[in-house]
């Protein structure tokens, strides 16, 4: 019996309980730490779930009718080891980021955390949506904790909450037809269940809707970069490294799990969708100011990735092709969990960026770098295992995702031929754009002369903050020199979910991937090399001490610090090149001296990148609803007769649907 | 193990002398006299006299970005199928890898250049990595076209693989790959039309207003290495599409290999002389040519060459 899990569990709660009780100033301390032991137990009970020893309880008592079914098996287990590591990076990071945040924020954190990993061990459909639903509201709140403070975050809080509402309702009702049309509603019997096919595609289809909108797939991400940056900086953490996984998870859990794959469109579906977000998330990336946005949108593309290898593997199973299958699904898990080690990391940095400085936004940031060393190297780790580039952890997993692709099935059909070109093409293109935003966000943001005030007043973040970063940058580093330590663990739990089932024999490819690169070895050729290099460098030219003197600058003098490239600036090349794709929008504003319209008095000149599915998209939709509810006004005009009529009517329209079909 | 290494001294020792031969070719080309093949070691052993620098207001990023430049592309020249394909380092000897060191170290420069907080240093910088940003997936792209035949990415089988079966690079895939491959080694390595690497007006820079502020050993390192990173893309377009002799006795290989990049740096100097530098914002819609290139390569790959 595996205790760990309930026991992460109870710590939660004695968290919870800790940030409610005690004196403020002990506060953030006691839950923080206590969160941080439940974070390494869940760890360690996901691990456990993952070799094998599952955990599961049965408690009819708990909720009426339904009762409560929790079972943590292998693929659970992944996702909850996944967030119990950001959870211990999050809390410790808390004491010292948390200190002053209001009692409701700091009770509601562990319970916050103790939701996203309770679901991946429901194991029925009633108990899935409601810790669903416990964490949806759970992390609203969190968003709102600085309501007071700022007013962008009520109308983040807005787009929040409508949009995890839409996605419940889609889940719940898919989820409810297949309970329906199973005949039970716990995991099990819906594995055994033979639903019949047009059940199966409703049911598919609305439950992805729901889970995309969760892991912010285009078009339903528009919630996500901007609830992300405005939570407090250890919560943006949890929500974008671990609850977005949730979303990955219930499409994998589902899909591949419940439904037992599927044909091949299904995961074309999801693989485009997949493609799309990649895109469009680094492309907006790279065309953001704030720094927090910036990293929001990078969710949006690092879960586009993982769906295009859930995609790519639920194609080859519904094409028989189980080992390459078994790559795809290993590459996008092991994605998952990079992600989720970076992106922690890159936001538990920016939080301590904005405690420092009081401000998010690149274009008024820089010099970080002398006055806070820490952070800025730990972002530059970040930011090196974001763009996909050796030796960082994502340039792993993307390898691993393009060998899936890039194997030709020897009967793949046109599909096949046309899908994975452009499926590798996506992938390609967003390492490049990547490596160009990341680029931007560490060289604007923290390297170079600082563009303000607030800047230039900037100051190191407390010894709980780094060592919650360094946590993470230590699971970054070792995720990018050791993948071969957790590749194993992800290729059984691929072995499991997939819906053949049987043994994980099929790892094939994994190995012969796995063997064929080792990121070790090209970080170890690297710092011989760059060592051996200086070393001759200092014996034969540098024997002499660097000379400081003035920046050259092509001799024109000292410049001022207005005169740097900004962020934006910086991307504005990029945003030539896809002005197609971006349309940026700017406006000139030019106020001549009230004698002469030939002098100019003042240019004011704005720029901004809207995000275009927003634009075209949601704002149709929300001008629809609203004239929709200003015209539902005049059907109640205040005369009781009427509403005496209406009932009659939706009675007299019951009963005649009753008797026609009954 | 020693073919590894002959190739990281060739390549270390002879890049230089490319850079000088294209220099030639083109002052020949061109009615002048030129300097002579040797101008660009004449220039290193000058620039590695002179005193380091520490310009005020840089910091760690500005002084190891010459050395992780430098070292990546060493890393590349120890791992590519250019004269052997037997690398002690071959695990990392595979194509996404050997993209993405190269792509490391124009990161580390952009970097670098960014770190002085001058305006040239910035605008270098953004320029650079724009082209970075669509030159990396072409490259990808190009060469996966050629892996999907193989059905490996390691760059020494697909090189062993069109040493068995030379006319096997007479294909519509391999010629598509190789128009992209052109294009982008010329975009990546700051050869017009993309760049002019002697230009004098620092708005017109890409690399090299990225790189101003570096003096003395400094800009040597970066000298050399960008000088390496030349000759390594040449090589690693000849070694896709022309491995002859990598087959042959290592010193033979090492002097074929060193023949076959010395045409193709003479052929693509030849290439500039009758060409200009494109407007900065007109270079993205030859990148994304090249870009479509390969992904018709890769396509074309689907539907023609299944393993």
């Amino acid at each position: 019996m595996n205790l760990l899990f309930p026991g992460a569990l109870a710590l939660c709660a004695l968290a919870s309980l800790l940030a409610a009780l005690p004196p403020a100033r002990m506060r953030s301390a006691l839950a923080g730490t206590v969160l941080a032991g439940a974070g390494a137990t869940a760890l360690a009970a996901g691990v456990a779930a993952m070799t094998g020893r599952t955990w599961s309880a049965w408690l009819p008592d708990l909720l009426p009718l339904a009762g409560v079914r929790l079972e943590l098996d292998a693929l659970g287990g992944l996702f909850t080891a996944v967030t119990g590591g950001v959870t211990a990076a999050a809390a410790i990071y808390s004491i010292g980021y948390a200190r002053h945040a209001p009692r409701t924020a700091q009770i509601l954190v562990p319970l916050f955390a103790a939701a996203l990993l309770l679901v991946p061990a429901a194991a029925s459909v009633s108990t899935f949506l409601l810790l669903w639903e416990l964490m949806a509201i759970a992390s609203l709140l969190l968003v709102l904790a600085d309501h007071r403070a700022r007013p962008a975050v009520r109308s983040a809080g807005v787009w929040y909450a409508v949009l995890t509402h839409l996605g419940l309702v889609a889940i719940l009702g898919g989820l409810a037809a297949f309970a329906a049309a199973a005949g039970g509603e716990s995991f099990a019997e819906l594995r055994r269940a033979d639903v019949n096919e047009a059940t199966a595609i409703g049911v598919f289809l609305a439950t992805f809707a729901g889970f995309a909108s969760k892991a912010g797939i285009v078009p339903l991400h528009v919630w996500l970069p901007r609830a992300h940056p405005e939570a407090p900086s250890h919560v943006s953490a949890l929500m974008s490294a671990a609850m977005v996984n949730m979303g990955i998870y219930g499409i994998v859990r589902v899909g591949l799990d419940l439904l037992g794959g599927g044909p091949r469109w299904w995961w074309l579906v999801v693989l485009a969708a997949g493609a799309l977000s990649a895109l469009h998330g680094i492309l907006q990336a790279a065309v953001a100011s704030d720094l927090k946005r910036l990293l929001g949108h990078s969710t949006t593309e690092n879960m586009g990735l993982v769906l295009i290898g859930v995609g790519a593997a639920g194609f080859f199973e519904a094409s028989g092709e189980r080992a390459l299958a078994a790559l795809a699904l290993a590459a996008a898990l092991l994605h998952v969990i990079n992600h989720s080690a970076f992106k922690t990391l890159l936001f538990l940095a920016a939080g301590s960026v904005l405690h420092g400085t009081g401000t998010r936004d690149l274009d008024a940031l820089g010099g970080l770098r002398e006055r806070m060393p820490v952070t800025t190297a730990v972002f530059a780790l970040g930011a090196l295992c974001a763009s996909a580039l050796p030796p960082g952890n994502a340039f792993v997993s993307e390898w691993l995702m393009l060998q899936s692709l890039i194997r030709s099935l020897p009967d793949g059909g046109v599909s096949a031929a046309v899908v994975m070109p452009l499926a590798v093409a996506a992938v390609a293109l967003t390492a490049g754009l990547s490596a160009a935003t990341f680029v931007k966000a560490l060289g604007t943001g923290f390297l170079a002369r600082p563009r303000s005030a607030e800047a230039e007043r900037a100051h190191e973040a407390p010894p709980s903050m780094l060592a919650g970063m360094a946590l993470a940058g230590a699971a970054c580093a070792a995720l990018a020199l050791g993948p071969t330590l957790v590749l194993p663990g992800v290729a059984d739990v691929t072995g499991q979910v997939l819906p053949g089932r049987g043994p994980a024999t099929d790892g094939a490819y994994l190995r012969a991937a796995a063997s064929s690169l080792s990121p070790v070895l090209i970080a170890a050729a690297l710092a011989v090399t760059a060592a051996a290099l200086l070393a001759v460098l200092r014996a034969l030219a540098m024997r002499r001490a660097r000379r400081a003197a003035r920046l050259w600058d092509c001799g024109a003098g000292p410049m001022t610090a207005r005169m740097e490239y900004t962020a934006t600036s910086f991307a504005e090349p990029l945003q030539r090149v896809f002005d197609d794709v971006l349309a940026p929008e700017s406006d000139v504003e030019v106020t001549h001296v009230k004698e002469s319209a030939y002098l100019v008095d003042r240019v004011r000149f704005q720029a901004a990148v809207p995000d275009r599915i927003e634009h075209r998209l949601y704002a149709p939709a929300i001008a629809l609803a609203d004239r929709l509810g200003r015209a539902s006004r005049g059907l109640a005009n205040g005369s009781v007769h009427r509403y005496v009529g209406y009932g009659f009517a939706a009675f007299a329209v019951t009963l005649i649907v009753l008797a026609v079909t009954g | 193990m020693i073919g590894a290494a002959a190739q990281v001294v060739l390549i270390g020792v002879g890049s230089p002398f490319l850079v000088g031969l294209m220099r030639q070719v083109r002052a020949r080309l061109e009615g002048r006299a030129g300097a002579g093949i040797a101008q660009p070691m004449r220039d290193l052993r000058k620039l590695l006299r002179k005193e380091p620098i520490a310009p005020h207001g840089t910091g760690w990023p500005f002084r190891a970005a010459p050395l992780v430049l430098a070292a990546t592309a060493l890393v590349v020249a120890a791992v590519g199928p250019f004269a052997t394909t037997d690398s002690p380092l071959d695990p990392a000897a595979d194509l996404f890898a050997v993209t993405a060191l190269l792509a490391l170290g124009t990161v580390a420069l952009a970097l670098g250049g960014l770190d002085t907080g001058t305006a040239f240093g910035g605008m270098g910088a953004s320029r650079e990595m724009t082209v970075m940003a669509l030159v990396e997936p072409t490259i990808l792209l190009a060469a996966f076209a050629l892996s999907i035949r193989v059905g490996s990415t390691n760059l020494g089988q697909i090189a062993a693989s069109v040493a068995e079966d030379p006319l096997s690079v007479i294909s519509p895939v391999s010629l598509l790959a190789a128009v992209a491959l052109i294009i982008v080694t010329m975009a990546e390595t700051g050869r017009i039309p993309v760049d002019n690497p002697s230009t004098h007006l620092e708005l017109t820079m890409i690399h090299e207003a990225m790189v101003l502020e570096y003096a003395g050993p400094d800009l040597a390192l970066i000298e050399w290495a960008s000088a390496m990173r030349l000759t390594v893309l040449l090589g690693l377009f000849a070694g896709l599409f022309t491995p002859w002799g990598i087959t042959l006795a290592l010193p033979l290989a090492l002097a074929v290999f060193a023949v076959k990049v010395a045409v193709l740096g003479a052929l693509l100097a030849a290439a500039e002389v009758f060409m200009a530098k494109l407007r900065l914002f007109r270079v993205p819609e030859l990148l994304a040519g090249s870009f479509l290139l390969a992904l018709l390569a890769v396509a074309a790959s689907f539907f023609l060459e299944r393993a």
